[in-house]
């Protein structure tokens, strides 16, 4: 038994210890909001957050996240209007949408790390995460936007 | 499309004998102390949580199979095409309410799940809202009609001094809601050629189709919700991993060796598939209680193949057999241009330019790998829950594989993690089917790894090209000749698919759209050339535009080399050809305009670019082309210009800003329409420079993105794209814009450096060997 916290709940997950966390998630918990792109860490569409890191879940051990506190696509906001997603809806990024999580929760964590990112920032991290759509522009710009809208929040508050 | 042709493609297999071969899998369940319930739904309505449609309050009238409305006034609409990012279901429905005098906000929509009445069942070739225009245009107003001959009777009025708005129905005095009509009870329905005889609305007064508006897939693909065919969840399933043979055709297994799993937690058996379909001949499934213990398992067992004759082929061998098959003037059929004869031309020509051009084989890579979940439900119903972009055809071969009538099959709709093509081919339904079929129609979840997604994809084929232009003695054109070669998706999947060349022999279209242009050259010579080493090593598929995509690489740098031969302008050079007159008139209802919406497409984005007019830094230049996007029969007028700066040093190209005008008659969704010209465009960016992967010994070189390098986030190039305003017939848009990048990119580079580059995709190492020869 593998025990962490998944969205703010306990979980305690009777998996094979060396099963990839993405599974854990998808398959023995039953949160699929996370995807399987290429099983080798290079698309990002598995991206969630581990203690706050964002992390690729095809590539990290079930073993290794005991006592973490993990982040899924379902938990970045209870009412999904996190930043970074009102910024998606805004403006219209998703096409087919598989690697959409990936993308959302990896630029959540971007805007953690670098509040207030250059363009260069977001084009290092970001493509690190495929888009098979391309929609590469309006990612960049919906970063750019959910950036603007934190930090305005912060000042107002 | 011949929709006849295709209405279902049914089987002859009768019922026969449902076999069960007993293996009867004891299961227990993967150990989870706190979990999540979910439901196990197909995503039918991308709008809601749970994927679960609406169901109708009270009765319903329902004009049409397309659609009904509810006693409380909501509208369900029917929408057979798969969602797979070109928010489909949001364009397809609005078509239907705007006729229908609906608020947007009451309308809902169903993608549904295959049955004999919905007739064919394909999303691709950038056909859903060309297709789907008229026919829910006039089950729009079927409705409207209905509802407004209602109300005039109620109220004792005539009819036409009624009017139809948001709803409701009212003749200036009165006025009634649809939701009070349908629920006073409405009955009316239209025969096809009623339907055909109402009027529809003119353009002008279209209030939905044109104006902006938010997909209703979007919101849930930004939190996890929407339900895609990797996430399917049936009580009980086990899951399942294929071994792939060595070959894709023609490869038997000799022996399996499953001791190395019999260790491994979870793992349940390993099948020999025996596929009376022939879709996959020599294939293993390796079945676990988890997905990873049908993974380890599969790792740790030893499968011997006899491996299919082209277990040792290579891509300079297929492309070598294509420059074969090109040389030998015999092969292929002639498509029926205007003039196919170009033989008296070439004969009294001055000058002759030839060119010959190669694309490398290209990969779907769409993000979610490939998967399908099957079992037997309580009815004896087979069911195929999957994302799937041609269920029609994949249902005849599901029926021949389980040996059950194609009635007896259902394919549950998911949203599709990229379809891009790869989707039109369900042979990775069949193991699924197969597989459960062996357990006696348990649930089976057979998921690929991205490797074996890669391994046997339906990848765009490699391609040679040879074109040759005949000048007289003043360089006018008087004769042009363009032969292909090229592995034929159509060819292979759907040979019943293909008409016929002026020489008698078929062609797959697919396979040569593009290259029957719209320029006046005189006798043209278009020949379609199957590759038959490339039919039997890989199943060639439809990618991104397929054809088109490599044709137009050809025809447009040609043009440009064309042009400098013979001292004029590129633009110049393709407006002088570029002529609506006889052959490239046009016409109605698809093509209205010919050549000239073409040209008018070409020099609009001459305009944006400043192409020919700016001043730009030393290695940098703008290239230009235009295409007619998919196939003459629904032409998108496309002009496409991009600007690269070349580096001496490294070869790199760097793509800095690409523009785009588009003529595809009337927009119906604007944002999605940009949203797919921008996914278009950029694929065309990956396509010229960044991706490709090459057979060796029967497979793909490339199984993962450590080698195989689609464009990324990193060298995207800023986009500027308009729409030609037009109140034509609405074309397709998935495809067009891939078509002309790779030429404009190639006719850059040349206008940068001096360098021509024939050969996709276009790496700094090609240009390095080309500045120095």
């Amino acid at each position: 038994m593998i025990e962490f916290k998944i969205n703010g709940r306990a979980v305690s997950v009777d998996a094979d210890p060396q099963t990839p966390l993405l599974w854990a998630i998808r398959d023995e918990i039953g949160l699929t909001g996370t995807k399987f792109g290429c099983g080798i860490g290079m698309c990002g569409a598995c991206t969630v957050h581990v203690g706050g890191r964002a992390t690729r879940s095809c590539i990290t051990l079930l073993e290794d996240v005991a006592g973490t506190e993990i982040t899924t696509i379902e938990g970045l906001d209870a009412e999904a209007n996190h930043p970074v997603q009102e910024a998606w809806r805004n403006l219209r990024v998703p096409q087919c949408g598989y690697c959409q999580s990936g993308q959302i929760m990896q630029a959540a964590a971007l805007l953690q790390d670098i509040p207030n990112p250059s363009d260069d920032d977001i084009d290092a991290v970001m493509t690190g995460n495929l888009c098979r759509c391309m929609t590469y522009p309006r990612i960049r710009k919906a970063v750019r936007e959910a950036a603007t809208a934190m930090s305005g929040a912060k000042d107002n508050g | 499309m011949g929709n006849k042709l295709h209405s279902r493609l049914t089987t002859a297999s009768g019922p026969g004998d449902m076999t069960r071969r007993g293996f009867l899998v004891s299961m227990t369940a993967a150990g989870v102390a706190f979990g999540f319930p979910r439901s196990s739904v197909a995503a039918m309505d991308p709008a809601a949580a749970d994927g679960v449609p609406i169901t109708p309050a009270g009765d319903a009238f329902e004009p049409t199979l397309w659609y009904w409305i509810d006693s409380e006034g909501q509208v369900n609409v029917n929408i057979i095409r798969a969602e797979m990012g070109q928010h489909v279901g949001t364009a397809i429905a609005r078509i239907l309410a705007d006729e229908l005098e609906v608020a947007w906000e009451s309308v809902h929509i169903t993608h549904v799940d295959t049955a004999e009445k919905w007739g064919t069942m394909v999303t691709g070739g950038s056909w859903s809202i060309w297709q789907s225009w008229p026919v829910y245009r006039q089950a729009g107003a079927a409705g409207r009609t209905a509802l407004v001959e209602a109300a005039a009777q109620k109220w004792g009025v005539d009819p036409t001094t009624c009017q139809a708005r948001d709803g409701a129905v009212s003749d200036g005095t009165n006025s009634i809601t649809y939701a009070e009509l349908v629920s006073a009870g409405l009955e009316r329905s239209f025969t096809e050629d009623e339907l055909k005889a109402i009027p529809l609305k003119p353009h002008a007064e279209l209030r939905l189709v044109g104006k902006d508006v938010t997909a209703l897939d979007i919101a849930n693909k930004t939190d996890g919700k929407a339900i895609y065919g990797l996430d399917a969840k049936i009580d009980g399933m086990v899951y399942g991993v294929p071994m792939l043979p060595p070959t894709r055709l023609g490869s038997a297994v000799s022996s399996v060796d499953e001791s190395g799993a019999k260790g491994v937690k979870g793992y349940l058996q390993t099948l020999t598939l025996d596929d009376p379909s022939g879709t996959v001949p020599g294939w293993v499934v390796v079945l676990g209680e988890t997905l990873m213990a049908a993974k380890w398992a599969s790792e740790a067992i030893k499968v011997t193949w006899n491996a299919g004759d082209t277990s040792g082929v290579s891509e300079d061998d297929i492309n070598e057999r294509s420059r074969q098959l090109i040389a030998d003037g015999t092969t292929g059929a002639i498509l029926p241009t205007e003039t196919p004869d170009t033989t008296a031309a070439f004969d009294g020509a001055t000058d002759v330019l030839e060119a010959e051009y190669s694309t490398q084989t290209v990969l779907h890579f769409q993000l979610e790998p490939v998967n399908a979940t099957v079992f037997q439900n309580a009815d004896g119903i087979w069911e195929i829950h999957t994302g799937n972009q041609w269920q029609s055809l994949i249902l005849p071969t599901l029926s021949a594989a389980l040996d059950t009538p194609a009635d007896k099959i259902v394919m549950r709709s998911y949203m599709l993690g990229g379809g891009f093509g790869r989707r039109l081919n369900g042979d990775y339904t069949v193991p699924a089917a197969l597989a459960s079929k062996a357990l006696g129609g348990k649930p089976v979840k057979l998921v690929f790894f991205r490797e074996d997604d890669a391994q046997f994809d339906s990848p765009r084929s490699p391609s040679v090209q040879k074109l040759r232009m005949a000048f007289d003695s003043d360089n006018q054109v008087v004769g042009m000749e363009h032969h292909a070669a090229a592995g034929w998706p159509t060819g292979v999947l759907v040979p019943s698919f293909m008409p016929k060349g002026v020489n008698d022999e078929p062609y797959d279209p697919f396979a040569i759209d593009g290259a029957d242009h719209w320029y006046s050259v005189g006798p043209h010579k278009v020949r379609a050339i199957s590759n038959d080493l490339a039919n039997k090593t890989f199943r060639p598929g439809w990618l991104r535009s397929v054809g088109p995509g490599w044709t137009n690489f050809a025809v447009e740098s040609f043009m440009d080399e064309a042009a400098k031969k013979v001292g004029i302008d590129p633009l110049d050079f393709r407006l002088q050809h570029l002529k609506a007159e006889g052959y490239n008139a046009g016409s109605a209802p698809n093509a209205v305009g010919g050549a000239g919406r073409q040209a008018n497409a070409l020099r609009r984005v001459v305009e944006m670019s400043g192409y020919g007019a700016a001043d730009l830094p030393a290695d940098t230049a703008i290239g230009i082309a235009t295409t007619f996007g998919q196939s003459r029969t629904m032409p998108t007028w496309t002009a496409g210009a991009v600007q690269v700066h070349v580096d001496r040093n490294s070869g790199r190209i760097d793509v800095q800003k690409i523009w785009l005008a588009v003529d595809c008659g009337t927009v119906v969704d604007p944002d999605s329409a940009l949203a797919q010209c921008e996914g278009a465009a950029l694929w065309g960016v990956s396509m010229a420079l960044y991706e490709g992967t090459t057979f060796e010994n029967g497979n793909v070189s490339d199984l993962n993105l450590g080698t195989y390098t689609p464009l990324r986030m990193i060298d995207t190039p800023d986009m500027e794209i308009a729409f030609i305003d037009s109140t034509e017939v609405p074309v397709g848009l998935g495809e067009p814009g891939t078509t002309v990048i790779a030429p404009a990119i190639a006719n850059a580079i040349h206008n940068a450096v001096g360098i021509r580059l024939r050969h996709l995709p276009m790496r700094p190492q090609e240009v390095l060997d080309a500045l120095k020869a």
